[in-house]
């Protein structure tokens, strides 16, 4: 079991100090994913005033950390490929906070990049493994199948009608944001409560609309103690308090479909922090589909089980309200190359340090940032502040 | 032929794919804790022992959860949307992934905890798919 003890004498000791997108993002089959890791690596360590040389940490997921280190030339003493999906960058952060605090290195730099739209060569895994041997066959396959199986037995549980009106508010409310955002994927595309509940079946109960973009993207964070990031280039964020796990791999073998990790993660992150979530100016919360988003907030602990329809009619997410929520316009309507949980960082970071233009939030001081992976196996909460 | 996925069975899965092809469902109990479990494994997640014994049961279970697929997720599907995704619950405790046929894929019409029983599916000589379908009392 995580020891606090420890745990509370590392909160805070190290911070994010460079954050950064590829250079585009979206359709971008002009570039291979291996480019996207390099451009948004390169990006981020320019945000932080960093070079490739000072790096000694590298952290990535969908890919080795050899191939990824090759690639950008770089020989690292410090080397970590966990995949664990979506979550896993947001865990890499953990892991990274853990290296530097032992002394294993000084500079963490965690890369991702992914071409979901452009792909020319699929990734591929072992054909005898669970998911592919029980589920597969039957046409249980990919996130939007076992998500929704997560929804449906939601819905029987806590009511289809008050859920699926949570779930159009945080598509309609998640689009104004992308509306703010000029990166974002639906910058110039608004969305109605009828555009999403016209909106085709693609696994019911999920509508098109519930369901997260397909794009080609990267991303980079760059993280260091907090000592060094005195004289870097922009404002430090520092790590508060994190936490990482899973406990299936197949929606089948989730021990319960209404409760992901993060009733363990969320709770840590915040312990660790020494934070009351009442404390949290911004949530960003991986949002693969809208029902991740509304059982996550339910799991972190902003509201009991079953109730987070409830939480959201109390508060405001779209922009301007009092619970910004996934400002850069998330996963559904920002970007999502498959494995997003890096940019909820990238976002969190840019609002801690009030670079957030257009949808900049008031008085940013302490952000959330909860990443999904697999199907709703993985997750990983992080508790930012300045 | 279909081009649809299929098993490709494990060494301790294999006593499970093999009494598909007959008909027959058998699953995994543990002798020390009397836990049954889904999907095979080389020892009890409960204990840790690998003090288990395979046993036949009769397929009686009850709906957990569904999804009904419109979009296909890879294209050897298409010609079945929409189709019915299943998580359903043996009576001995295990919950297995499926599809639930032979009932309209209406969400209107299925209900999770109905009762079900099992349909043996031969795709060909090699593999027999384990579906549910609603039982009688329950059917409409």
């Amino acid at each position: 079991m995580p020891n606090f003890n420890k745990l509370k004498n590392i909160s805070g000791n190290t911070s994010i100090v460079g954050v950064a997108e590829s250079d585009q993002i979206g359709k971008v089959p002009e570039k291979s994913p291996l480019a996207l890791h390099a451009e948004a690596a390169s990006n981020a360590l320019n945000d932080a005033g960093l070079k490739f040389s000072d790096v000694d940490g590298l952290f990535t997921a969908g890919w080795s950390t050899l191939d990824v280190a090759e690639y950008l030339g770089i020989q690292p003493r410090f080397t970590d490929s966990t995949s664990v999906g979506g979550s896993s960058f947001v865990i890499h952060i953990a892991h990274a906070i853990a290296a530097i605090s032992a002394g294993y290195c000084e500079v963490a730099l965690i890369t991702h990049g992914q071409s979901g739209r452009s792909d020319r060569a699929p990734l591929s895994r072992h054909e005898g493994i669970p998911m592919i041997q029980y589920e597969y066959p039957y046409g249980i396959i990919g996130p939007p199948s076992s998500y929704s199986l997560a929804c449906s037995r939601y819905m029987h549980l806590y009511g289809e009608d008050k859920t699926r009106e949570a779930m159009a508010n945080i598509a309609v409310s998640t689009r104004k944001w992308a509306n703010l955002n000029p990166k974002a994927y639906f910058y110039n595309k608004e969305m109605t409560l009828d555009d999403y509940h016209d909106s085709r079946w693609v696994s019911w109960p999920f509508h098109l609309l519930d369901c997260c973009l397909v794009t080609d993207a990267g991303a980079a964070i760059v993280i260091t103690t907090k000592d060094r990031a005195k004289d870097l280039r922009k404002k430090s964020v520092n790590i508060l308090g994190i936490g990482e796990g899973h406990d299936h791999s197949m929606i089948s073998q989730m021990p319960d479909l209404t409760k992901a990790f993060g009733t363990k993660t969320g709770p840590q992150a915040i312990k660790m922090s020494g934070i009351n979530l009442e404390d949290i100016d911004l949530a960003m919360v991986y949002d693969s589909f809208t029902f991740t988003v509304l059982v996550s907030l339910e799991n972190i602990g902003f509201c009991n089980p079953g109730e987070g329809p409830e939480f959201l009619l109390e508060k405001t997410i779209s922009p301007g309200g009092n619970f910004p929520l996934n400002t850069n316009g998330g996963g559904l309507s920002y970007t999502h190359p498959g494995m997003y949980g890096i940019f909820t960082i990238v976002e969190a970071v840019r609002q801690l340090r009030n670079e957030a233009q257009d949808r900049q939030i008031d008085n940013c001081n302490i952000a959330l940032a909860h990443g999904t992976g697999g199907l709703l196996s993985s997750t990983a909460t992080v508790i930012l502040g300045t | 032929m279909s081009n649809k996925p299929k098993p490709i069975s494990q060494p301790e899965s294999d006593k499970y794919w093999n009494g598909l092809k007959n008909n027959e469902i058998w699953i995994q109990k543990c002798k020390t804790t009397n836990n049954y479990q889904f999907y095979p494994r080389a020892h009890c997640i409960n204990c840790t022992k690998n003090d288990i014994e395979w046993v036949k049961v009769n397929g009686e279970a009850t709906l957990f959860s569904f999804a009904i697929v419109f979009l296909a997720p890879i294209p050897e599907f298409a010609e079945d949307v929409p189709y019915i995704n299943a998580l359903i619950k043996l009576k001995e405790g295990p919950i297995i992934p499926t599809n639930l046929v032979n009932i309209n894929p209406d969400p209107e019409k299925i209900k999770i905890g109905m009762k079900l029983k099992p349909v043996f599916e031969k795709i060909d000589e090699t593999l027999t798919l384990l579906k549910f379908e609603p039982s009688k009392q329950t059917a409409n």
